[in-house]
């Protein structure tokens, strides 16, 4: 019985994050993640068929429309491995995204009972998302046995890019939570965002069709960097990692930073407020 | 044994208040921004209520400590700042050791997961380890009663299954300080013996209890100490019989009547919000509220959510809590039924005379959407005594009537026979 005192106090002015409580409290972060797949699993029928649905078919689509029909280059690549090398991150991400929205919200009773770190919540819903993209993953591997292509030492980069885009989606998904829970509305605008941003991304054509001069202003968008990266370590085409990536890798540092200031600004006054 | 668990200094909590009434639209603040762009965003400054104020006091290891107060005296966000769900405004408190409460009983629960599953996710959000968890998992599952069950979704479960099980997992993170608010308000009879028992369990323990209430009798029969809580400050502070008798005395001040003026500070929730109780007597003659004279329960409140069917539900408790009755509107002719408009309503209850024994009483409210769903409730809104009536005791006893109820019965007494004829004819 010989413990400290635990002690509260008023919020102040400075932002600081106790890391060491967060590490005291890792299992809930496990039992979240668990939870959300396990409930997400559940709920629909198909499962884990439902990972693979998603981007394959849009693949499908986007081979059809804009490589068949419309004839947009794809970097010397087949269509459906060219894009469905962009739809594994960017589903991901849209997804972590719509998710993580939602998630003060959807937990508000929570939230007003019980304290535990507030970020898991945003953090569970990201990387909850993992699975489904492992999943997903592996039909590239087959689609790459079937188009016989041989993955060249850059593949050595694919984790660094597959935590790149977590930490954007924690990133961006920090603010979008903690907005959603200051302005009820703002979910509306999260699906009509996800889907201007996938057109600004090298999801439907290559990022090479963007003129050089304006490659800097394109890495703005940190997904260009990061889906540009993907296929460049998974295919071993399309541009090396350059300029545009340099500028989304810093935009990335910068969203987290932000993010991570604004939620932990935001996660008091939600308490009083959801 | 005398140590200190708690050390509470000069705590105050200010809440903006309007926030809880509608949550704030972004579509709004863009179009005001584009209006007005250099307005600053409106001033919310001005619109506060302090909810706690200055309030210092000690618990020491073993106490359980009685918090009472009437509605809105900020009992619950004391509790609240202590179990850290929301942060003070000024002052400190200074805990020693895990603080667990139950209060937030089945929080955290998925219908969706089956019971084994929400035992390891409640118990994780309740702050249990895994390996906790594991070893306490049997007793959880034994005390909560529903082994056969343990595999299926809680979806399936009924309401009691549900709530015992939530409750099994709370009653067993074993915290060295337990809050509790108001658990004797969830759940039934049997539900509430539980939580009374477990109770006095842990403080057998040794441990310490924060227990909020405005059950004067639970808190009179398990407390140390007492602290009254008035508007934010403590009021009295000490040995729960004087302390009650405070609350009670300020009560019997405030009693018949009961007002909030302002809307966003009432009592309530995004739906419904309190304005008025009131207590009147229906019969001219009658000066006052005695076991004779019928009256009237006025219940005013704001309904903020238009196209709500609603209907009231009224518990009356005497003060050694029994319930005597529940009665609801649904029988009423003008609303029930029909969608409310957002506005202000009166709902009136009316009490027969004869009918109830002398002493106090309290009731609960209960507003209920569909004639199924809880929309709001309130505890011990009104609190109110019921006096003798000397025409009702002719005769030359003088005690206290027993019983729960005082109905004034038809007696008749008929003459017979004489005693001649007294087997044949009956
Ligand atoms: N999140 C909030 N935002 C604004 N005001 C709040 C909030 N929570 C509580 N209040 C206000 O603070 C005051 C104290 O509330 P609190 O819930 O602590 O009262 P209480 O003593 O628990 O009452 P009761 O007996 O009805 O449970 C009330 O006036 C209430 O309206
Ligand atoms: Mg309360």
């Amino acid at each position: 019985m010989d413990k400290d005192f635990y002690k509260i106090l008023p919020p102040r002015k400075g932002v600081s994050f106790d890391f060491k409580e967060m590490w005291d409290y890792r299992e809930l972060l496990y039992f979240f993640i668990w939870k959300d797949i396990k409930v997400r699993y559940k709920q629909t029928a198909v499962g884990a068929l439902w990972a693979v649905i998603q981007p394959f078919f849009t693949m499908i689509v986007f081979s059809l429309f804009f490589g068949i029909l419309a004839k947009i280059p794809s970097d010397g690549l087949p269509y459906p491995l060219f894009y469905y090398s962009a739809l594994l991150p960017w589903t991901f991400f849209a997804n972590a995204l719509i998710h993580t929205t939602n998630t003060m919200v959807e937990n508000q009773r929570l939230i007003t009972k019980v304290y535990f770190p507030r970020i898991f919540l945003p953090l569970s819903s990201v990387l909850s998302g993992l699975l489904d993209f492992f999943v997903a993953s592996s039909i590239l591997l087959l689609m790459m046995v079937f188009y016989g292509i041989v993955p060249h030492w850059q593949i050595l980069y694919f984790p660094l890019f597959v935590l790149l885009t977590i930490v954007t989606a924690l990133g961006v998904g920090l603010w979008f939570s903690a907005l959603n829970a200051l302005y009820r509305d703002f979910r509306y605008t999260v699906t009509f965002i996800v889907q201007f941003w996938m057109f600004a991304s090298p999801v439907a054509y290559p990022s090479s069709m963007v003129p050089a001069k304006w490659q800097w202003l394109y890495g703005l968008n940190p997904m260009a960097g990061i889906i540009d990266g993907f296929r460049w370590a998974v295919l071993g085409k399309g541009n090396p990692p350059g300029i545009t990536f340099l500028v989304s890798f810093t935009i990335i540092l910068i969203l987290l930073g932000g993010g991570l200031i604004f939620f932990r600004k935001m996660e008091t006054e939600i308490a009083d407020r959801v | 044994m005398c140590e200190k668990v708690l050390k509470i200094n000069n705590l105050g909590k200010k809440y903006f208040i309007g926030e809880r009434v509608s949550y704030t639209a972004l579509r709004d603040v863009l179009v005001s921004k584009l209006k007005a762009p250099f307005k600053k965003a409106a001033s919310r400054e001005k619109n506060f209520i302090w909810a706690l104020r200055d309030v210092t006091f000690d618990v020491n290891d073993g106490d359980i400590l009685g918090i009472i107060g009437r509605n809105g005296a900020g009992k619950s966000t004391l509790l609240k700042i202590l179990s850290r769900i929301t942060r003070p405004t000024t002052g400190s408190a200074e805990i020693r050791g895990r603080v667990g409460s139950l209060l937030e009983v089945g929080t955290g629960f998925h219908p969706e997961l089956t019971g084994r599953e929400n035992i390891y996710l409640n118990g994780a959000i309740l702050g249990m380890h895994r390996t906790e968890i594991n070893r306490k998992f049997d007793e959880i599952v034994a005390f909560s009663e529903i082994e056969k069950f343990i595999d299926t979704p809680v979806k399936f479960y009924s309401s009691g299954m549900y709530v015992r099980l939530a409750f099994s997992v709370a009653a067993h993170l074993e915290p060295e300080i337990l809050l509790v608010d108001e658990v004797l308000a969830v759940g039934d009879a049997g539900f509430q013996k539980k939580c009374l028992g477990r109770m006095s369990e842990v403080s057998r323990e040794g441990r310490t209890i924060l227990f909020v209430s405005h059950n004067m009798h639970a808190v009179r029969k398990l407390c140390s100490r007492a602290i009254f809580l008035e508007n934010g400050g403590i009021e009295a502070a000490g040995e729960p019989g004087t302390v009650i008798n405070n609350y009670l005395s300020r009560v019997k001040d405030a009693q018949l009547s009961q007002v909030w003026e302002d809307m966003a500070a009432a009592p309530g929730n995004d739906a419904i919000r309190m304005h008025k109780v009131q207590i009147q007597l229906t019969e001219d003659e009658a000066e006052q509220l005695t076991v004779w004279t019928s009256f009237k329960i006025e219940f005013y409140f704001w309904n903020l959510e238009p196209g709500l069917k609603l209907n009231l539900s009224m518990r009356l408790y005497n003060f050694e809590n029994i319930l005597l009755f529940n009665s609801t509107s649904v029988f009423e002719s003008h609303w029930h039924g029909k969608p409310f408009k957002k506005g202000l309503y009166k709902s009136t209850c009316y009490v027969p005379g004869k009918l109830l024994n002398d002493g106090m009483y309290y009731i609960d409210l209960l507003f209920i959407k569909d004639t199924t769903t809880r929309v709001c409730h309130f505890d011990n809104l009104l609190t109110f005594e019921i006096g003798e009536e000397e025409a009702s005791r002719p005769g030359k006893w003088y005690g206290k009537y027993v019983g729960v109820v005082r109905p004034f019965l038809q007696w008749e007494t008929e003459y017979i026979a004489d005693p001649a004829h007294e087997t044949k004819n009956v």
